[in-house]
This record gives structure tokens, C-alpha cells and sequence, in this order.
């Protein structure tokens, strides 16, 4: 008498047309062009609902960093004597703010005629001018690219998981366990140079993958939810890691510190940008990460068997695929991206173990990937967006005094709204799209699509899978997508007459 | 109570399921709903009970128009329905699911022995011996739709609606039903009973209305011709048996011997099968839902973690060999629910068709796929089978039923087979599509394959089959000929052995269906 | 999802009783194993590990509590060794009598399970005490009191947890709902100049990360974990925010350090050892108290609360009755959002602390396994909630222990025991939670 988890959890990619069971009913009414139909496309388009997530999200945003203006609020004491002051001074506190992200972040014009005019003083005219000058403005955005790269890799760990059904929420934990082991053959152990690097990298890769693991092993051998077990194991983690830091094996002469030595020289990864930016050849590893992404999941056999047992375990076990060995394989390879993630992390960036190694990379990751609907170019973009953001919001804290949170509020917002399309297309008025052929409102007309990007199994390209994994996730299937294809119907009747028996 | 639906219309999308339906039920009568699955039946007693809210038409009762926005508005206005997938809470007691919803309670806490009281006596009015306090989740199926059935007169339903009640009883147990039905029925309820078993509607229906392709297409007295009822139904005239060419058999294939499954809690769903399958053969395995049919096929693929005893399949042994390698050894399989045991939803229709040989060649290795190959073959197999898609490259949650069914035989079919098992290989599929299917299966045979077949469709055992094997509580109660007296597999499907069943039928036991073919009622 | 199917499609054939051997179910010896594992390491580390000829002293009563007669000692002195030998022995009798019932597989195993647990637990950790505090003194009741100032947010958070994953939605913001309610509570309560009326606005503003829980979750079927996760970031970063703005900019105004008054009920509160934990404390702690004997009741006896299990277990079951899952549900993440608000509370006007940045530090995420670890039961997860917090105050008081006595053992151990308590129990060691059978499956009607 399960049915009802089945059937409802039952995954059915959303947003596809017709119900399974209905014979001889039609396909879904898609791919006729009359102009009506192409607006309503486009209204439907995910690009919109991106977009107008990041707008309703900054627009939050906006209202939180006035309400936080002390000169906004003082305006406001003599509002209706002179309202001018209030506006001039929201419009002033607003466009400070979102003018220094994105100085701090992408393009800095100070940094850009200070050079420039330094340069010109210097009797330089021309391209002389402008490559140092550009070189200098485009400071923060190789401070972005920095701060991406751990990101992006861990991101498409995540994305791993995700499009294999099951939920790593354990980031955190695969990234210490990743960056750990790299720091310490970085700095405990002495090897000649190339390998040196190598090894930490591998190391990373390996232990990030064995604890990944351990969270597939309990779900393979006990059915443990992996979203539990990853929760718990980035606690431990965190202070097996802190414990490690007390240690002489870990802090080296300074035990009071609870801060490794440095990484030998030989072990960090090549600076890219000179010696006065952080930028390191992580960044070549996330491409690579990505590139791999796109391969494990659309052209390996593993990847195949990864995503059908995500999609529908059972038929996967039927058809001969190991279930448990796929969650085991799954959250090693999830882990061990996360790891590498954590291991470019110190290598490159930190260069040295710290208890809060980890920051919220972990987290960011899940959203990143969210963002990103677990597609190699999704991850991509929406990796140095947040990382652009992060950045950006560093200078707009120390500049402005406007605290960093800010931005996680803003990339919480963005995820939250972008998992419920439904929701941004109401706020825009277009709530007619998401159910053309009703007149009458009904809320949940488009659930599954919010399911689909909420999901996060989404390919970019295909419009997703949701994850399900046992007893977690369930998003709804397309069987009860009232808008989008024929029904139920009589599928009861049809397809599972067996199912309850 | 009188009930009346008039012009009832429900879409989805652009799909009409209910296309402005008229019903009368009197009071005090059992008028059975007849349909093909997929008729649109159970969308129009969803409709009736509130739980989906129809694009036109009204629901009358006694006259009176009635707008259900919800379940709770249905069983108020005195309808109660005994769901196909069971509405019981498997945690809950007896007691407690059939009062959820209307609770008894006394000093705001729950009177649960109010409840007791009330199961206790609708149970005694009915002959049920049910406990009250019994958890539901422990209690055999047919005990569940009891539970069901108190639920709804707990409610004091005076129309009552059973949706497919039937299919997972025995003939035994499906007569009992008829009888509490007759007797609710005299008591004056009204009673809707859904089906597509022609049988059992002239059984007990005192009026038929038959649907198809979520229309009415017309009604008919229990003493309507059966051919006739199956003609309506279905929408041409049905040749009821297939054409085949007797066996070619040859050398055992396939050697069961002992084969066994017990679960963890000690219980054995399966015990002791004995069987052997030729090649050039098609065994047919017969029996209600639920009596060990799964099992045997899991245990035959490996998916059986606990099984024990011996298959050869020439010569090999498969117990204890993992699902792969009995796959690769040439097995081919159609799982009994495509959509929960056979196909990857979000897969492609290509990537569903290599699903079981992604990582040999010519799809994949054990590292990458073969895009080409995959293409290449799902090409073929979608010409083949005539599979309706917009292109392979559509999900396969996007085919309907029956397409879906071609995937899944087009899957098991399409190389060199040792062994082919297929289990329901028609259920939900529409009527071409089973004898297209049907004709695969038997060249299949023709090719010198084993086959088992496990169906709960008698019919579709004995239309398929050269011989029969009828299963019952886990074990195999006897492999008779296929041409045996439909009467004796009908009484082994309920328990009886071969040689219990024959001396039965030939004392003049008979089942519903043949009671009637003695009256006339049954050409 | 194979074995439900698979159990589903081996469900017995109509009206068949199955013999059902009496075997003992496999994995019995899971449990005993894993208590003989921990009887042994007691046995050696902390027996046979003790240094011989020191003695630990029990701190068990103050001079000037209810003690008719000196009844209880305030002091007693034990020889370290010996008595660490005779607990441990003594947990490994325990262990001994579940390999003995779980072998024949009696039928009292599992009247017995929870008491011989318990009798193991407390052994085995007196052992522990009486190691790790060698040459030292166990101040038994300031941990006592330590545990439960520790306890109470994390019971409420569980409670939280209870009430939304017994409805079927998926609790994962418990962390979130526990920093807004402790950050509402101070900032209401400072703009307002009373804690009182901080402890009113606690649960409302923790209501409103549970009703963007429920409109995402349940309006919008967002996945449940997604949505949690994002929520305490969302929660998480915008209280930082404040404190780092609103809050620094006038910490006088909007996040003055309120304290609850600490009711004490007379008599009761001077019984030793117990009498200050139970009878002396704020409103907040006699609340968590009447929650967890109120939610036990009306889950488990009243229409409500059968009700709020049929929407959890089996929603289309209940919709055929009649019932609004939705608004159950809706109703039960706002409810259990406002409980754990008043474990928010707890963190700041609880205890007399102003607001600080993450002050919640991942309390709700154990709040989540001390719900899990009791079970989706109100009466278990206060069990839980106070295990871990016990562990926490542990780890507090080993930190004061005077160079030289006590057995140095790292903070960090004591600080990763829940999560590792919770991962044997997900992982089945103690036997199989079982979930709500639609826990985190949004309800569709058509």
C-alpha cells in the first residue's frame, strides 16, 4: 500500500507533454508557430524568469540596504516637509551600493584612470595607455575569476549528484576532506616540484571522493538518506578538521595557532595573472571540470547508468544496473569534484589550512548548481555570477559599510524565485501563461515546472530531470501537469493495476 | 438514492477524457460502468466524488443538483467509493482509517472505541471478520478492501462506488464480493460498479452502461449478448482468439528446480518451482495477482536477493548470478509494470531501447557511449514496432501506454535471446496493439526461443500459451495442457489442485461464468 | 524505492496468512555488536585506562538545598579505577542480555529495548565520568543545568521538525526559524523595552521563514531540501545583515541584552541535583515542557493529530475524506516554525544575551537529527535534544578541568558525537526510523 509515494514520486520529466498510459491520445500541442503561440514561448521561457529573478531579487535588495540607511532614515524623519531629501538620498545609498559590486567585481574606472593618467604622466600615449590601464580596471574581475574557480568545480560536483537523484548537501564536509588531504601532502610532505602539486591534487580528488562515499555506502547498504548523512558528515567534518588544527602533526611548531604552515612553494598552483593577482591555474582545472561534466553525463556509460538509476531506480535494476554501486559511484565522484574543489582552494587561493577553509563554498555550490540546472554551461555562467556578487559585495562592504550578507540574501532570493517560475511570472502579470486554456485561476497550474528547475536535475539543453531520491525528493510528474498534457486520466486503470496489489 | 450525471465533460489539456457523459443510477440498483482501460471511467467517478472538477455538465442527486468542490462535499451528500489503489493508511488501524475524517471523540480527545464499535457492527452485518485494532498494512488485500468498503458505509453511503474491485481477488473471494454487493443493493443502495470484465458485469449488473474514449456508446440489460458487450466496449468486432501454429518444440531450455524466495520477515512468497521450458516454447503462467508471479520472474532475473534453489538455462546456472549477467547470458524481459519497473522516464526513447545494452557493443564500451549505433538501432525499432513518437529523441514519458509497452518489448526482443520472459506483455496496451504484440511473441517461439508468459489475463494465458502452469501462494499448483477446461484452471487459480479441480468440474462445480453459459445468459 | 517496490509487489494474495517463522530478523545483531564495541572500548580505555590510586569525586548536592538529614552526600569520593571497571562491566552485562533476547528473538526484546538502552547509556557514561574526571571533581548538577540551557533550543527545533515532517513537508529550515526567532525576539523586545513582548514576537517573526517554507513547498512544490537549505542562507544572511546595519548602528534601541525572569517554583527548585534543572528556570524551559506533553497528546490522541499522520503518511487517502492537506500542511510548518522561534528565543532572551551574527551555529541542523535520532516523536526528540546537549555540556565542563586531572579529551570529539550518534541511527543500528510515508512529496490535486 505504498502507491501513493510511488506513484506520486514517481519521476516523469517535467514539463513534457503527454501522460504515459493514454492510448491514443495526442502529443502535446507544442512546435505550432503562430505568433500568440511565440509570445507565450517566450514568456515561458526560462531566460525570462532568470532574468526577472535577478531583478525582484536586487529590488529586495534595494529596500533592505535603505532600510539599513541611516541617512535614508533620517530623510524620512522630515518626509513630508521635504520628501525630495528621502528620494535623493534611497536613490544615492541604492546606486553607491550596486555601483561598488560591480566595481569590485568586474570593471574598477578608478583603477582605470588612476593607471592611465599615471601612465600618460609617464609620457605613455596610445595602446601604452590603455593595456595597463585595462590591465588595472579589470583587477577585480580576475579577483572574480579567482574566487569562481573552487566554485565552479564544486558546483559540478554537486551538479553530479544532482542529476543522478541523489541530494549531496554534503559540500562542506567533501570540500575540508578534499582541501585537508591536499594541504597536508602540501606542506608535510616533500616531493620534487610537478609532483608535488600532482599529489596534492590527487590526494584532494581521493579523500574529497572516499568521504563523498560514505554517504553512498549508507544509502547502497542501508538505505540511509543521503541528504541526512551529508548533513551530519559536514559537522564532522568541520571539527574533525578544527581537532586537526590542535595537533603538532597539523599547526607544526605553532600549536597555539589553529592554522597550518604554509604549502611548499612547489605544491601551489601556478599564478595565470602575474604575481600581483590571485588568479592560479585552478581556473584551467574548472574548465576542465565543466568540460568532464558535460561528458560523464551525456557520453560515458557511467553517466548513462548514473542518470537512469536517478531517474527510475528500479528499472535501472532491472535492466541489470547496480543500484547500490551507482549511489556509491555517484557520491565518489560527486565528492571527489567537490574535493578538488576544496584542494584548488588551498593550493591556489588560501595556501594554507584554516578551520573555516570550507567558508560557505559548500552551500554556495548547491545554489550555484541550482542555478546553474546542473548543466555544464549553466554552472559556468551562474558560477562567476555568484562569484561575481561575492566579490563585489567584499568592496561594497568595505567601501560603503553595506555588509556582505547582503549578497547572500540576494543569491538566496535569486535560487528561491528561480525554483518557482510560477511565482515571478504572477509578479510580472503574466500569470495567464501558465495556464492558457483556464480562465479560472488556479494556483499550482505549472507546479512541475517549478519542480523542474527546483529540482535541479535539469540538463540546460533538455529542460531537466528532477531527482528523486528515495523518500526525499518527489516532485510532482507531469501526470498531474493539467496545463502542459493529458492527464491521468484513466492511467490507473491503465498502467498500474498492478501496483497495489 | 437516485443518481444522475448529465453531460459531464472533463479535459485535460487538450485531451478530452470525459466527453459530455449521461448516467442514471436508480436507487437500489448495481449498474456497472464498462470499459476498456483508459475509457475515462475512473475520471468520471473522480468527478462524481469531488476529487477533479468537471468542465460541464451537472451531478443530480435525487433531483436535486449537487457541486462537489471536494471529497468531503461527495461523502456528506451520501456517496462513499472503494478506490482501485486503496485510500487506507497503512500505519493506521483499521478503527482508525475507517473514522478518519469524522471522528467520534469525547472530551476532545479521540474515542477510539466509538470507532471499534462501529467497524465491529457493519462487520457483523456483512459476515467480515475483521479486528479493528489490526493494522492495516499487516492485512491481506482482500481484507484492505473490506476495511474499504466499512469505511464508505460507515459514512452511511447510499451510493456506493467500486472502482475495479475485482482485480486483485480470486474468482472465490470476486463471488463474495458479488454477494455483499447483491446484499447492499437490497438494502437499497445504489451501487456503480466499474469494470472492463465482462463476466462479472453480467454477474451481478442489474444495468450496463458502457464507455469508450470517455463517451457513452451505449447501454445494455446483464442479458446482452457477451461478444456484443465486447464489441461496444472495444469499438469493432473483437476476434477473441489468435491464430497460431502448434509448437515446434525441442531440447529443454530453461531447468527450474527447487526455486524459492524468503523475505526477511521469514515468509516464503515463493516455494519450491519446479519447472522446465522447452525451446520452441511458450509456458504460460497463470494465476491471480499477487501468488508468487513476481517473485518467480525476479527470481529468474536475479532481482531476488533471497533466493535459493537452482535455474539452468542450458546448462548454466543463474541463482545467485547477478541481473547483468543473467542478461548478458541472452534473457530477455518485459517487467509487468513498464512505468515503475521498465522505463527511465527522462530517458530518450533511444536511450531507453539500449538501456539493458548500453555498455555492450555496438552501444557503448565501458567507458563511452556510441551515440551512432544508438541512434542507428533506435531508428529501426521505432519503424518496427511503429512506435508513435515525434522522434526518438523525445522522452518516453511523452509515448502513451501502449507505445510505451512497444518500447519495452521492442527492448527485450531486438537481439539473440536464450530465454524470453515476458510478464502482462499487453496490460493497458489497446486492442491492435495486442495482437501486433501477440504476434511477436509467437514468432518469437517460432524462432526456437523459450517463453514464459505470466499474465493474470486468463484469456491472454490461454490464447498465448502450449502449456499452462497455474501458480498459488508462491508455489506452482500444476502445468496443465493449454486446451484444459477453463472451468479447472479457474478452480486451481483459487487454490484447487489439477486433479481437484477436474473431479470438481466434473461433479458440476462451476464458477460465475460458466453458471451463466449453463443458464443461456452467455452465448 | 526498490525494496518498497518490491515489498509492495509481495504482498501476500488475498486472504493468505503466511507462516511467519519466528526468526530473528536479519541485522539483529547490529545493535548488540555495536553495544559490546562500546562496552569494551569503556572497559579498557576507561577502566583499565584509569590511573590507579585516584579517585573521582561526585558533586551531588549543595549545602543549601532540600536534603532532609543529609540524605543525599554533597560529596562522594570514588577510587577511579575500580568503579570505571565496574560500570563498564556492568554496560557490557546489558549488552550480554540483548545478544540473549535478540538471539532466541523473544518477544520481550522490544518491550525491553528502551530501558535496557537507557541502562546502557547511563552505565556506560558514569563509566565515562568517572574516567574522564579523574583527580577531579563531576560537578553532576551545573551539567545538569548546562544540558538543559543547551537542551532547550535544540527540543524546540526538533519540535519544529516533528510537527512539519509528520504533516509531510520536509523540515530542513529549522536553523533558519531558530535565528529569526532569536533575532525577532531581541529586536521587538529592545524596540518594545520588554522581554516579554520579545518572547511574543520570537515565534511570529520564525513564522515567517516557515510560511516561505510552506509557499514554496507546498504552494510552488518546490523540492523541500532545496527550499530549506536556501532558506537558512536566506535567513541566515539577511539577520547578519541587520546586525551588521540596524543593529551596530544603535545596539541600545534594537538589540538590547533582555533576560526572561527565571521563575522558581519554591520547595521543588532546592531539591538536590534536580531540583534547580527542573524548577528553576525560565518560562521558555516550562514551555518546552507543556509543548512536548501537549504535542504527544494530540499527535498520537486526538482527531488533529490523527488527521496531521494520515496527511503525512498517505495525503490522497485523506483528501478522499475530506481533508485539506494542504492547509494541514501549511498549518503544521507554521506551527512548528513558531515552536521553533521560541528555541530562538531561548538563544537570546532565554539566557540574557544580545543578538549576535549566526548565533544559531548549525544548532537547527542538530535539531534535525535529534529529531530523526527521536523518531518523529515529540517525547524522542526531547530525549534526543537533551543526549546531544549533554554531549555539549561535557565538552564545556572537560574544558574547565584543572590541568593535570581529567583524560584531555578534544572538545571537537564531544562536539562531532551527535552528528555521529545520528549518522548510526539513519544508517539503522538502532533499529529502523521510519518516516512519514510522504514526507517531502508535494500534494497535487487535479
Amino acid at each position: 500500500m505504498s502507491e501513493t509515494s510511488a506513484g506520486e514520486a514517481r519521476p516523469v520529466a517535467p514539463g513534457t507533454a503527454a501522460q504515459p498510459g493514454d492510448p491514443g491520445t495526442p502529443g502535446a500541442p507544442e512546435g505550432s508557430a503562430s505568433s500568440a503561440d511565440l509570445a507565450r514561448r517566450i514568456a515561458r521561457s526560462n531566460l525570462l524568469v532568470v532574468v526577472m529573478a535577478f531583478v525582484f531579487a536586487f529590488l529586495i535588495g534595494s529596500l533592505l540596504i535603505l532600510v539599513a540607511s541611516t541617512e535614508v532614515r533620517a530623510a524620512l524623519g522630515y518626509f513630508f516637509a521635504r520628501p525630495s531629501d528621502t528620494f535623493v538620498a534611497c536613490w544615492r545609498e541604492i546606486s553607491a551600493a550596486y555601483t561598488d559590486m560591480f566595481r569590485g567585481s568586474i570593471f574598477d574606472p578608478n583603477g582605470f584612470s588612476r593607471t592611465a593618467e599615471d601612465v600618460r604622466e609617464r609620457g605613455g600615449s596610445g595602446l601604452y595607455v590603455l593595456l595597463p590601464a585595462l590591465a588595472a580596471g579589470l583587477t577585480p574581475l580576475l579577483e572574480t575569476l579567482t574566487v569562481a574557480t573552487p566554485l565552479i568545480i564544486a558546483s559540478v560536483g554537486m551538479a553530479v549528484s544532482f542529476r543522478s537523484g541523489l541530494f549531496n548537501i554534503g559540500g562542506t564536509g567533501q570540500l575540508i576532506a578534499g582541501a585537508t588531504a591536499a594541504g597536508y601532502v602540501g606542506f608535510a610532505v616533500d616531493l620534487p616540484p610537478v609532483i608535488h602539486l600532482l599529489a596534492c591534487v590527487i590526494a584532494a580528488i581521493v579523500c574529497g571522493g572516499l568521504y563523498g562515499a560514505i554517504a553512498g555506502f549508507l544509502k547502497a547498504r542501508f538505505g540511509a538518506s543521503e541528504v541526512i548523512s551529508t548533513i551530519m558528515l559536514n559537522w564532522i567534518a568541520t571539527y574533525a578538521l578544527a581537532y586537526a588544527l590542535t595537533t603538532a602533526a597539523f599547526t607544526g611548531a605553532n600549536r597555539a595557532q589553529p592554522t597550518s604552515p604554509s604549502i611548499s612553494a612547489d605544491a601551489r598552483l601556478p599564478l595565470l595573472a602575474g604575481e600581483d593577482h590571485r588568479l592560479h591555474a585552478g581556473l584551467l582545472l574548472a574548465v576542465l571540470a565543466v568540460v568532464f561534466l558535460w561528458w560523464l553525463m551525456n557520453r560515458s556509460t557511467l553517466g548513462f547508468r548514473f542518470r537512469a538509476v536517478g531517474s527510475n531506480p528500479r528499472a535501472a535494476e532491472v535492466a541489470g544496473i547496480d543500484v547500490g554501486r551507482s549511489a556509491i559511484g555517484v557520491m565518489f565522484v560527486a565528492g571527489a569534484l567537490v574535493g578538488l574543489a576544496g584542494g584548488v582552494h588551498v593550493l591556489g587561493t588560501e595556501q594554507r589550512l584554516t578551520g573555516s577553509i570550507a567558508g560557505s563554498i559548500g552551500f554556495d555550490a548547491i545554489t550555484v548548481a541550482l542555478l546553474g540546472r546542473s548543466g555544464p554551461v549553466g554552472i559556468l555562467l551562474a558560477g562567476l555570477l555568484f562569484a561575481a556578487l561575492s566579490t563585489g559585495g567584499r568592496f561594497m562592504e568595505t567601501s560603503q559599510g553595506t555588509p556582505i550578507d547582503l549578497v547572500q540574501v540576494i543569491q538566496a532570493l535569486v535560487v528561491l524565485f528561480i525554483a518557482a517560475p510560477p511565482m515571478v511570472r504572477a509578479l510580472i502579470g503574466l500569470r495567464s501563461v501558465d495556464r492558457p486554456r483556464d480562465p479560472r485561476p488556479r494556483r499550482r497550474a505549472a507546479a512541475p515546472a517549478a519542480s523542474a528547475s527546483a529540482g535541479a536535475g535539469a540538463d540546460a539543453a533538455d529542460g531537466g530531470t528532477a531527482p528523486t531520491p528515495e523518500g526525499t525528493a518527489a516532485p510532482p510528474s507531469s501526470e498531474e501537469d493539467p496545463a502542459s498534457g493529458p492527464p491521468p486520466a484513466d492511467s490507473p486503470d491503465d498502467t498500474s493495476k498492478g501496483g497495489t496489489a | 438514492m437516485k443518481l444522475e450525471l448529465q453531460g459531464i465533460t472533463k479535459v485535460f489539456g487538450t485531451f478530452v477524457a470525459n466527453d459530455s457523459i449521461d448516467l442514471v443510477v436508480s436507487p437500489g440498483e448495481i449498474h456497472s460502468l464498462l470499459g476498456e482501460n483508459g475509457a475515462g471511467k475512473s475520471t468520471l467517478m473522480n468527478v462524481l466524488y469531488g476529487l477533479y472538477r468537471p468542465d460541464g455538465g451537472q451531478i443530480l442527486l435525487d433531483d436535486r443538483p449537487v457541486r462537489f468542490s471536494g471529497p468531503g462535499d461527495a461523502m456528506r451528500a451520501g456517496i462513499g467509493m472503494v478506490h482501485q489503489h486503496f485510500m487506507l493508511v497503512p500505519p493506521f488501524t483499521v478503527a482508525e482509517n475507517v473514522v478518519l475524517g469524522h471522528e467520534p471523540t469525547s472530551g476532545g480527545l479521540l474515542d477510539l472505541g466509538a470507532a471499534r464499535r462501529a467497524v465491529r457492527e457493519i462487520s457483523e452485518r456483512f459476515g467480515f471478520d475483521l479486528d479493528p485494532d489490526a493494522v492495516v498494512e499487516d492485512l491481506p488485500v482482500g481484507a484492505q478492501q473490506r476495511v474499504e468498503i466499512i469505511k464508505a458505509l460507515s459514512r452511511r453511503a447510499e451510493v456506493l462506488v467500486l472502482d475495479e474491485p475485482t482485480a486483485v481477488l480470486t474468482p472465490q473471494e470476486t463471488d463474495e464480493l458479488m454477494g455483499i454487493m447483491r446484499q447492499l443493493r437490497d438494502e437499497g443502495t445504489s451501487i456503480v460498479f466499474i469494470t472492463h470484465k465482462l463476466r462479472e458485469v453480467k454477474a451481478v449488473a442489474d444495468r450496463i452502461t458502457v464507455i469508450r474514449r470517455g463517451k457513452v456508446v451505449g447501454t445494455a440489460e446483464p442479458t446482452a449478448d457477451q461478444t456484443e458487450l465486447a464489441s461496444l466496449m472495444v469499438g469493432r468486432a473483437v476476434e477473441l482468439s489468435l491464430v497460431k501454429e502448434p509448437a515446434r518444440t525441442g531440447d529443454v531450455a530453461l531447468e527450474v528446480r527447487g526455486l524459492g524466495v524468503t523475505d526477511e520477515d521469514g515468509s516464503a512468497p515463493l516455494d519450491g518451482i519446479d519447472l522446465e521450458v522447452r525451446e520452441g516454447e511458450i509456458l504460460g503462467i497463470a494465476g491471480v495477482q499477487g501468488n508468487g508471479q513476481t517473485e518467480l520472474t525476479e527470481a529468474l532475473l536475479g532481482l531476488q536477493k533471497n533466493a535459493h534453489g537452482s535455474v539452468r538455462l542450458h546448462g548454466t546456472e543463474l541463482v545467485g548470478r547477478t541481473t547483468r549477467q543473467i542478461l548478458d547470458e541472452g534473457v530477455g524481459f518485459v517487467p509487468e509494470d513498464r512505468t515503475h519497473d521498465a522505463l527511465v522516464p527522462d530517458f530518450t526513447v533511444a536511450e531507453n531501447l539500449i538501456l539493458d545494452q548500453h555498455r555492450r557493443a555496438p552501444f557503448g564500451t565501458g567507458l563511452a557511449l556510441h551515440p551512432a549505433a544508438i541512434r542507428a538501432r533506435a531508428t529501426a525499432d521505432v519503424a518496427e514496432y511503429d512506435v508513435r513518437t515525434g522522434s526518438i529523441d523525445d522522452h518516453v514519458s511523452t509515448l502513451s501506454g501502449g507505445n510505451q509497452q512497444k518500447v519495452v518489448m521492442a527492448r527485450a526482443l531486438g537481439r539473440e535471446l536464450s530465454l524470453l520472459i515476458a510478464s502482462q506483455p499487453t496490460r493497458g496496451v489497446d486492442v491492435g496493439s495486442i495482437e501486433f504484440l501477440h504476434r511477436r511473441l509467437i514468432a518469437e517461439r517460432d524462432r526456437g526461443t523459450p517463453v514464459i508468459i505470466v499474465s493474470t489475463e486468463l484469456d491472454e494465458v490461454i490464447q498465448l500459451s502450449d502449456r499452462i502452469a497455474v501458480m498459488y501462494r508462491g508455489a506452482i499448483l500444476g502445468i496443465v495442457p493449454a486446451d484444459e477446461d477453463r472451468d479447472v484452471l479457474g478452480l486451481m487459480m483459487a487454490g484447487y489442485t489439477v486433479e481437484a479441480a477436474r473431479e470438481a468440474v466434473a461433479a458440476g462445480a462451476r464458477t460465475t461464468d460458466t453458471q451463466l453459459v449453463d443458464e443461456g445468459e452467455i452465448a | 524505492m526498490s525494496t518498497a517496490a518490491l515489498n509492495r509487489d509481495a504482498a501476500p494474495a488475498p486472504q493468505q496468512s503466511r507462516s511467519r517463522a519466528t526468526e530473528r530478523p536479519r541485522g539483529w545483531w547490529h545493535l548488540p555488536a555495536a553495544l559490546t564495541a562500546l562496552g569494551l572500548l569503556a572497559l579498557i580505555v576507561f577502566g583499565l585506562g584509569s590511573p590507579g590510586g585516584t579517585s573521582t569525586a561526585y558533586h551531588l548536592a549543595d549545602a543549601d538545598d532540600l536534603n532532609p538529614g543529609g540524605l543525599i552526600p554533597e560529596d562522594i569520593a570514588v577510587p577511579t579505577a575500580p568503579v570505571a571497571i565496574t560500570l563498564a562491566a556492568l554496560a557490557l552485562a546489558v549488552a550480554a542480555a540483548f545478544w540473549y533476547l535478540g538471539a532466541a528473538a523473544r518477544a520481550s526484546l522490544a518491550r525491553l529495548r528502551t530501558p535496557l538502552l537507557i541502562a546502557f547509556g547511563a552505565l556506560w557514561v558514569l563509566s565515562f565520568l568517572t574516567w574522564a574526571f579523574h583527580g577531579s571533581t563531576v560537578a553532576l548538577g551545573a551539567m545538569l543545568q548546562t544540558m538543559m540551557v543547551l537542551a532547550v533550543p535544540l527540543a524546540f527545533g526538533a519540535l519544529s521538525g516533528v510537527l512539519s515532517e509528520r504533516a509531510g513537508v520536509i523540515n530542513i529550515a529549522i536553523e533558519g526559524q531558530l535565528i529569526f526567532g532569536a533575532f525577532g525576539a531581541v529586536l521587538i523586545g529592545s524596540v518594545a523595552g520588554s522581554a516579554w513582548i520579545g518572547l511574543l514576537a520570537a515565534p511570529i517573526m520564525a513564522m515567517i521563514i516557515g510560511a516561505l517554507l510552506a509557499t514554496f513547498a507546498i504552494g510552488y512544490q518546490v523540492q523541500q531540501i532545496i527550499v530549506g537549505v536556501v532558506l537558512n542562507v536566506f535567513a541566515i544572511g539577511l539577520t547578519s545583515f541587520f546586525f551588521g546595519t540596524v543593529m551596530e548602528q544603535n545596539p541600545q534601541t534594537f538589540n538590547a541584552p533582555l533576560r526572561l525572569p527565571t521563575l522558581r517554583i519554591p520547595v521543588l527548585a532546592d531539591l538536590p541535583l534536580i531540583g534547580r534543572v527542573l524548577f528553576e528556570q525560565t518560562v521558555l524551559v516550562y514551555l518546552m515542557w507543556i509543548i512536548v506533553i501537549v504535542l504527544t497528546i494530540a499527535l498520537f490522541r486526538t482527531r488533529w493529530g490523527l488527521r496531521v499522520r494520515a496527511v503525512g503518511e498517505h495525503p490522497r487517502a485523506a483528501d478522499t475524506v475530506g481533508i485539506d492537506v494542504n492547509r494541514t500542511r501549511w498549518s503544521n510548518v507554521l506551527l512548528g516554525s513558531a515552536v521553533a522561534g521560541l528555541g530562538g528565543a531561548t538563544l537570546t532572551i532565554g539566557t540574557g544575551v544580545a543578538f549576535g551574527e549566526e548565533m544559531s551555529a548549525g544548532k537547527g541542523y542538530i535539531a534535525l537529527a535529534a529529531m530523526i535520532l527521536g523518531r518523529y516523536h515529540p517525547v524522542g526528540a526531547l530525549a534526543a535534544a537533551l543526549l546531544f546537549a549533554f554531549a555539549d555540556a561535557l565538552q564545556l565542563r572537560l574544558g574547565t578541568v584543572p590541568a593535570g586531572a581529567g583524560a584531555g579529551i578534544p572538545s571537537q570529539f564531544l562536539l562531532m558525537l551527535p552528528y555521529i550518534v545520528t549518522l548510526f541511527a539513519v544508517a539503522g543500528v538502532v533499529g529502523r526510523v521510519r518516516v512519514p510515508a510522504a514526507d517531502g512529496i508535494p500534494y497535487v490535486k487535479q
